[in-house]
């Protein structure tokens, strides 16, 4: 029976992983991702789930190992942070590039130096060109659903790449939400059982894995990857459409909010659409035609779906909670890139926002609609690059 | 009797729980730099662990590392300029897991720095996982049942493992869990600064210490668990000592 349950983003992503029931889980804790494993460390040992839990000595050993699990054919989960997804980093590309669809819970997290535990998405946008499927969560309900596609998707005969869902750091992972638990037998008969390709199990048909390659194929083996990648983006929503024929919940590759006949347009990631809908409701109230294009898909990037779903709005403000430093930021490059080719390209610029956890109330959202009112009336963009809410500006 | 902070330590409330040996540990190293008179001198890393705010209550030169990488910074310190006394604070998971790479190359190389290291058998600041060094049988949130060596393996012992390394000079493990343990405590601590000033090598101190909050033991049973358990697991003595032949 599905049920409703007041729970924390960590205890949901939890809960997803019991009912996945993976073969392997290695994983190393940071805040703010550890009580995912903790929660799951009780439901190995309370024997939910007939998981091999490893709990190595660094990230850069749990992604090896999820690897190594992968390649022997298991169905294989981790979750981090920040800095331990930073120390995986050799590893997440081979995890990309072996084609081993591994399973990760990524909990938002700014990048050391300085410390800091707090959400920002420098982690996950760091590691957006590592070759991972990435797909993005508003709240607790969201993510829950998006890693119980996750398997469906990564594992995937097309497509056979890591996927990694993101949701925010203490915004999502430790506040409370009521939110619904699908059935268990519902769930796994939905993400079913991981179909083995070129096991090292399989020893009747010995393979190697990782092996060199050097000026003869390896730009062929990143083509395919890059292939696998672009036919992710239907296999994605062929998944989602079966999940909202189950489950009744429907995601597309990202969500358009009241952008019908919308002039002035925010794009934006994770949590903080929460709010923007609400701001964007208030301000439809009073007649403006404001809208919101949240992402949930960042790789692979829909850039044609994007790019019509803008058409005809006259202003964008991108909003980032990342630095690329020397660059705009990552989630404007992408949406620059899929407007460039509209023949009536609306203005178009970028906002920092969040860094190292920095709040957003409704009236900071409220602002930045209004300077996308008084660009929209000047007929220019002042500043094409700017923080939002910081000192010494 | 009386009673005189170090002058060595900031006059700043520590954020430490209750009954931890954390600010036991920052007291002893603090009277020692104190008592060799070389705070200027100092140079030390912060880890990442519950003694990551290092820097708010030592009052010397203090670069804050990455988990585990402490060794390999106080390494380029020490080399960098050798007039200065360099020394790390660990934890267990930051010395003898994520960063036991470090720390076995950097006492194999002979690095001439002193080494800190709390052994509380147990990862505090994220909550209470079980650490390389957590005990057989003791329960944390990744081994609710308890540690079972046949799963996540037996202990790490980190004196004895390193005191098979020609590199290293100077090893001994201590606890903070009685008046005389700490003077014990103090007096290695001491020659492990000493050695450096004098150039004689690598020195670690290993020093059992009390976590309650995610032992989940009130002050005084960490007290017991250190002196009836811990010890039985991680004997206390000198397990290398080169400058004493
Ligand atoms: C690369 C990386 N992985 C994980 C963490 C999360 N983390 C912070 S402190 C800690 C454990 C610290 O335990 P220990 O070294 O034993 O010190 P204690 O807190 O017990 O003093 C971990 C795993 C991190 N900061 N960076
Ligand atoms: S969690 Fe443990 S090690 Fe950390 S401050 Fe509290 S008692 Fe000390």
């Amino acid at each position: 029976m599905p049920k409703n349950v007041a729970i924390t983003g960590n205890g949901a992503m939890a809960e997803a992983m019991r009912q996945i029931n993976p073969d392997v889980v290695a994983a190393f804790p940071i805040t703010p991702s550890t009580q995912v494993i903790e929660d799951f460390a009780k439901f190995v040992n309370d024997g939910k789930v007939d998981t091999e839990l490893i709990t190595v000595e660094s990230e850069h050993s749990a992604m090896s190992a999820c690897i190594g699990a992968s390649a022997a054919g298991g169905r294989v989960m981790t979750a981090t942070s920040s800095n331990g997804m930073a120390l995986m980093w050799e590893m997440l590309y081979i995890a990309a590039s072996m084609r081993q669809p591994v399973l990760m819970t990524l909990v938002n997290r700014a990048m050391s130096a300085p410390i800091n535990i707090h959400c920002d998405h420098g982690d996950s946008m760091g590691a957006r060109d590592a070759g991972w499927i990435q797909i993005y969560a508003e709240n607790h309900q969201e993510a829950y659903d998006n890693m119980i596609m996750a398997p469906v998707i990564g594992e995937n005969m097309d497509v056979r790449l890591p996927v990694m869902v993101c949701m925010d750091g203490f915004l999502i992972s430790h506040s409370v939400e009521t939110m619904q638990i699908e059935d268990d037998q519902q769930v796994s008969e939905f993400v079913g059982e991981k179909v083995p390709l070129n096991s090292l199990f399989d020893t009747d048909k010995p393979v190697s894995w990782g092996a060199l390659d050097l000026q003869d194929y390896y730009i062929e083996h990143r083509r395919g990857q890059l292939e696998a990648m672009y036919k992710a983006k239907s296999v994605i929503e062929d998944v989602s459409k079966r999940f909202a024929e189950q489950f009744g919940r429907k995601y597309d590759l990202f969500e358009s909010y009241r952008l019908e006949d919308a002039e002035r347009v925010i794009v934006a990631i994770n949590s903080v659409a929460g709010e923007l809908k609400e701001v964007v409701d208030e301000l439809r109230e009073q007649g403006e035609k404001v809208g919101l294009l949240k992402i949930r898909v960042f790789r692979p990037f829909p850039y044609e779906d994007i790019s019509k779903a803008l058409e005809g709005c006259k202003i964008v403000t991108v909003m980032d909670r990342s630095t690329s430093m020397g660059a705009y930021g990552p989630l404007f490059g992408e949406i620059s890139n899929a407007l460039y080719n509209l023949e009536d390209r609306p203005l178009l610029y970028n906002r920092t926002y969040g860094l190292g956890g920095r709040e957003m109330l409704l009236d900071d959202l409220k602002d930045v609609f209004q300077e996308s009112k008084d660009y929209l009336n000047n007929g220019k963009v002042e500043k094409i690059f700017d923080f939002l809410k910081v000192r010494g500006a | 009797m009386s009673f005189t902070k170090s002058s060595v330590l900031k006059d700043q409330a520590t954020h430490y729980c209750p009954g931890c040996g954390h600010g036991i540990a920052h007291r002893i190293v603090a009277e020692v730099i104190e008592e060799l008179d070389i705070r200027e001198k100092v140079i030390a890393t912060a880890p990442v662990g519950c003694a990551v705010l290092l820097y708010d209550y030592f009052n010397c030169d203090i670069i804050e590392c990455a988990h585990g990488r402490s060794p390999a910074a106080a390494t380029a310190i020490k080399r960098v300029r050798p007039e200065n006394i360099v020394f790390t604070y660990q934890g267990d998971g930051d010395l003898a897991a994520i960063g036991m790479a470090e720390t076995i190359h950097t006492a194999n190389r002979g690095e001439n720095i002193t080494v800190i290291f709390i052994n509380n058998a147990i990862y505090g600041m994220t909550g209470g996982q079980m650490a390389p060094t957590t005990l057989i049988g003791q329960k944390s949130t990744t081994s609710p049942a308890g540690r079972d060596a046949n799963n996540e393996g037996p202990p790490i012992r980190i004196c004895e493992l390193l005191s098979s390394l020609d590199g290293v000079t100077y090893l001994e493990r201590v606890s903070v869990s009685s008046a005389k343990d700490v003077i014990r405590a103090k007096k290695a601590v001491k020659k492990a600064f000493t050695n450096q000033i004098e150039g004689k090598g690598y020195s670690l101190v290993e020093i059992l210490s009390m976590c309650p909050t995610d032992w989940k033991l009130s002050p005084k049973h960490s007290v017991d668990f250190v002196n009836k358990e811990m010890k039985e697991a991680f004997p206390l003595g000198v397990f290398k000592d080169l400058t004493s032949s």
